[in-house]
C-alpha cells in the first residue's frame, strides 16, 4: 500500500534528529490515530465536517481511535453491519463454522436416511420450510448462507 | 480560483534556524513549507505550505478523504512536516487538512488564538509523546504451546476437552497476564510521565502486529526522561508469557495539543 503513494509523491527528504527518527517508518494506523482525531482543532476557511473523517475512518475499517467521538455522537450503526465490524477475522470463523455444522447434517441425514439437499430440489419445488418430510432436518438445519 | 490556498500543518514556538529547517522538508503535494506569523508579533508561528485549492476544497477534500491512498500520502506528509519541526522546537500540531484562503487567514487566526496557542507550547516544551500499546497474544499461538504434549492414553474425546479446557485457561492466562503487565507499565510510566491520554485499542485492517491490543495510550513525558521512560516500560512487562508491549515514539505531542478542557480553540470564521 506504501508503494504506490511513495512514488507518487517522491520520498520525502528527511532531515531530522535521531531522537525523531522513527517516524518515516511509523505504522500507517498510528499515524492517522494522530493526525486524523489528535492535533489541536481550529477552524480553518474551508469547512471540512470532522464527522466526515470519521465516518470515513469507519468506512475504510481503519481502526482508528476517532470512532469513540462517532459513538458518543450516537452513530455506531458499524457495530450492526458485520461488513464493518467483523470482516477482519469473522468471515474465516464463520465458513469454517458453516462447513462444521454441514458436516453434522450430512451425518444427520445419513442416520435418518433423509434426502440430501440436491436430491430434495429435484423432488419438490415448494420453500423448504413448508415440506412436512424435512422437519427433522430443519431442526438441525443451520441458517443457510450462500454468499 | 487556481490561487494556491494554505495548509497549516502546525503551531510553533518560533526558533533560530526554523526557515532552514524547513528548506529541507516537503509538504502535503511536495509543496516546500513556510513560516507564518501573526501580524502583532510574539514568537508563535503557523507551519504552512501551499496546496491546489482543486484538491483541498470542500467537495474535493471529502472526495479525497476517501481515498486511502491520497489519505496516506497527506497524513505523511503532514505528520513529517510536524517531526521534522519537533527535533528543534515545540509543536502544537494542528488536525489533518486545517486549510485556510490565504497566509493572511493563518495570520489573523495566530492573532486570534496567540494566548491559547502560546499556553499550550509553554505547557509542552520539551516534552515528547509516547505510544504505549500492550497485545494478547492469539490464542492459537499460546494455546499450541499447551498442546505439545498430549497426554498418553487418552480417549480423542477427552483429550479434545482437555485441550479445550487448557485453551481456556490459557487464554484466561493471557488476559490476566496482559492486566498485570499494564499495571507493571502504568506504574512504570507514571514514574516519568507527567499526563496521559488513552486511545482506542487498535483493531481492523491497519492494524499491524499479532495479537489483540487491548491497551493503546499515549504519555507525555519530559525530554530528559524520554530515554528512561522507554527503558522502564520496556522491563515492565519482562517475564509476562503472551503479551507483548509496544512503545512507539517519540512522538510530537498530538494527543496532548488539544487544551484539556477539550474546547476546540476558538478560531476566526469564515469571512
Amino acid at each position: 500500500m506504501t508503494e504506490p503513494v511513495a512514488s507518487r509523491f517522491g520520498s520525502l527528504p528527511y532531515r531530522s534528529s535521531p531522537q525523531y527518527a522513527q517516524g518515516s517508518s511509523a505504522n500507517l494506523a498510528d499515524i492517522l490515530e494522530r493526525v486524523l482525531d489528535k492535533g489541536i482543532v481550529i477552524a480553518g476557511d474551508i469547512q471540512i465536517n470532522l464527522l466526515d473523517i470519521e465516518l470515513l475512518t469507519i468506512k475504510l475499517r481503519l481502526l482508528v481511535a476517532s470512532v469513540d467521538k462517532a459513538k458518543e455522537m450516537g452513530i455506531d450503526w458499524w457495530e450492526h453491519d458485520p461488513s464493518l465490524s467483523s470482516r477482519a477475522n469473522g468471515s474465516r470463523e464463520l465458513a469454517e463454522e458453516n462447513k462444521r455444522l454441514r458436516a453434522e447434517i450430512e451425518a444427520l441425514r445419513e442416520d435418518a436416511e433423509l434426502p440430501s439437499a440436491e436430491e430434495r430440489r429435484s423432488v419438490t419445488e415448494k420453500p423448504p420450510h413448508a415440506t412436512p418430510q424435512r422437519r427433522q432436518s430443519a431442526k438441525v438445519r443451520p441458517k443457510k448462507r450462500d454468499e | 480560483m487556481t490561487e494556491p490556498i494554505s495548509y497549516t500543518y502546525a503551531v510553533v514556538r518560533d526558533a533560530d534556524g526554523l526557515p532552514d529547517v524547513l528548506a529541507g522538508v516537503q509538504g502535503v503535494a511536495r509543496a516546500p513549507v513556510h513560516l507564518v506569523h501573526g501580524r502583532h508579533g510574539g514568537d508563535v508561528a503557523a507551519v504552512v505550505s501551499p496546496v491546489p485549492p482543486e484538491d483541498f476544497h470542500e467537495d474535493a477534500l471529502k472526495r479525497h478523504l476517501e481515498d486511502l491512498d491520497w489519505l496516506e500520502a497527506v497524513a505523511r506528509a503532514h505528520h513529517s512536516v510536524v517531526e521534522a519541526l519537533s527535533a528543534h522546537t515545540t509543536v502544537l500540531p494542528l488536525r489533518l487538512a486545517t486549510v485556510y484562503l490565504d497566509d493572511e487567514r493563518v495570520a489573523m487566526t495566530l492573532d486570534a488564538c496567540q494566548d491559547t496557542f502560546s499556553d499550550r507550547l509553554s505547557r509542552l516544551a520539551a516534552h515528547v509523546e509516547w505510544g504505549v500499546k500492550i497485545y494478547v497474544e492469539p490464542i492459537s499461538v499460546t494455546a499450541a504451546r499447551a498442546d505439545t504434549a498430549p497426554a498418553p492414553g487418552l480417549s480423542p474425546g477427552r483429550a479434545y476437552l482437555r485441550s479445550r479446557r487448557a485453551q481456556r485457561h490459557t487464554q484466561e492466562d493471557a488476559y490476566r497476564a496482559a492486566e498485570q503487565a499494564a499495571a507493571n507499565v502504568e506504574a512504570a510510566a507514571g514514574i516519568h510521565a507527567v499526563d496521559r491520554a488513552r486511545h482506542r485499542p487498535q483493531q481492523g485492517e491497519l492494524s499491524v502486529g499479532s495479537g489483540e491490543n487491548v491497551v493503546n495510550d499515549a504519555y507525555l513525558v519530559p525530554a530528559e526522561h524520554a530515554d528512561a521512560f522507554f527503558s522502564d516500560v520496556m522491563r515492565a512487562a519482562e517475564g509476562l508469557d503472551s503479551v507483548r508491549v509496544e512503545v512507539t515514539g517519540p512522538w510530537a505531542p498530538y494527543s496532548f495539543a488539544s487544551p484539556p478542557d477539550a474546547e476546540p480553540a476558538e478560531g476566526t470564521a469564515s469571512p
